[in-house]
């Protein structure tokens, strides 16, 4: 594996997780519970499409194919996305949604934050500019986190629900192969592991304030480094892909 | 057969700089500090701009506005140029910039209020109501409506209002 192969696969996983997740929060739009959240979540997803274009644009660059950040959203499969598992779980209630939200943007956060010193020019300005966004993301989310956990007996039972839920795929955030290696010696891309302590303690200071209290580490799925996913991101696919399938030729 | 270009960079920031926002039409795209920079190389017009948010939805009107405006003034050959560093921030907007803002009915970014505490920080306190000048006011939600601003209300006149937020 080249740098440059490493790179184009680094940037499909920034890229793809930015773009699911933003297509998930974009399911809210006119579902959201109150106006005010309604507009708040699906501005959150306009800000990671935005991240999206910017990455995948970088990948179809690195590649040199010729492909366009629509060729990558639209026209690829399932097994050749590299988002993270989390990004993908359903949006379930507004409770679940925070709960994935919180959980994602604090690894964004703390991610981007060490990634805005990226020996890649490019990533460390993605980074630097949307570490701007996901600080608002993650604020939003945590303050939902502690609304619903310290509000009432079915709000706390609800979200400690979604939290044991959604833990199990935290673990897939971390993990690391090749591509990382490869990369960490560049002094392109960061060990996870760091970034790992500094999420727990975004986590734990969040979970004791709210009431909740941390799920045991038990069973962790994983899949995003070899593109394996739940049945969850096919059917995202179907309906996020379906008009420039069927009418390959729309322009908008 | 070309036709040489026959304005000077300056002329050509010139016409860019009265491009207005989309959608705060009250300020110019270089009072926002999108538009970063003009060049003209080999008879080519390039046009460096930095997106605000990632997402922002006006940034594709910037570049029809753009290229508009240099086609109006017969500049055929051009080229935008997107950068994403340094990152865009409030910071940049000038003191007239927020003056109109103000007087447009959004309150302007409060400066330096940028990157404080990030979690329950809870939005910066005091944000003047732009209708009548009273801070006392209050965050009802980091997002308004566009990703740029916040949504607050005012205690005193009981208007809702939106606040040019800090990035
Ligand atoms: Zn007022």
């Amino acid at each position: 594996m080249t740098k440059e192969e490493a790179l184009f696969n680094y940037c499909l996983r920034l890229g793809d997780s930015s773009l699911i997740l933003g297509q998930r929060m974009s399911e809210w739009c006119s579902n959201g519970p109150i106006i005010e959240e309604d507009i708040a979540l699906t501005n959150i997803a306009l800000d990671l499409i935005g991240q999206a274009r910017t990455m995948l644009t970088y990948a179809g660059q690195l590649e040199g194919k010729g492909r366009t950040e629509d060729d990558f959203a639209y026209k690829r499969n399932e097994r050749e996305f590299y988002n993270t598992l989390l990004s993908e779980r359903p949006n379930g209630h507004f409770g679940d949604t925070t709960i994935r939200n919180f959980l994602h943007s604090a690894y964004y956060y703390h991610l981007f934050k060490v990634l805005s010193n990226s020996k890649d020019e490019m990533i460390a300005a993605h980074s630097v500019k949307s570490l701007k966004e996901v600080t608002y993301h993650l604020r939003h989310s945590a303050e939902w986190v502690v609304r619903l956990g310290d509000g009432t007996e079915e709000s706390h039972q609800k979200v400690q629900k979604s939290f044991n839920d959604l833990w199990e795929y935290t673990g897939d955030l971390f993990e690391m192969n090749k591509v990382d290696e490869l990369l960490i010696k560049e002094g392109i891309a960061v060990d996870l592991n760091d970034v790992k302590k500094e999420w727990l303690k975004t986590i734990n200071e969040v979970l004791d304030r709210a009431t909740l209290s941390k799920p045991e580490d038990a069973y962790m799925h994983s899949g995003r480094l070899n593109a394996i996913h739940s049945e969850y991101l096919g059917h995202l696919l179907a309906e996020m892909q379906f008009l420039p399938r069927a009418y390959p030729d729309a322009k908008w | 057969m070309v036709t040489p270009i026959e304005y000077s960079k300056e002329q050509i920031w010139e016409f860019l700089s009265e491009i207005p926002d989309p959608e705060i039409p009250v300020i110019t795209i270089e009072e926002l500090g999108v538009l970063r920079n003009v060049d003209i190389i080999d008879n080519r017009v390039i046009v460096t701009i930095t997106p605000t948010y990632t997402g922002c939805p006006a940034m594709k009107m910037f570049e029809d506005d753009i290229i508009k405006t240099l086609h109006q003034k017969g500049i055929k050959n051009i080229e935008i140029n997107m950068v994403f560093s340094p990152a865009w921030t409030t910071d940049w907007m000038s003191e007239e910039a927020r003056e109109k803002l103000r007087k447009f009915g959004i309150s302007p970014p409060i400066k330096g209020t940028a990157d404080k505490g990030v979690l329950f920080a809870n939005g910066p306190k005091n944000v003047p109501c732009p209708n009548c000048g009273s801070t006392n006011t209050n965050l009802k939600s980091q997002f308004g409506s566009t990703a740029c601003k916040a949504l607050y209300t005012c205690n005193d006149c009981l208007e809702p209002f939106d606040y040019f937020k800090c990035i």
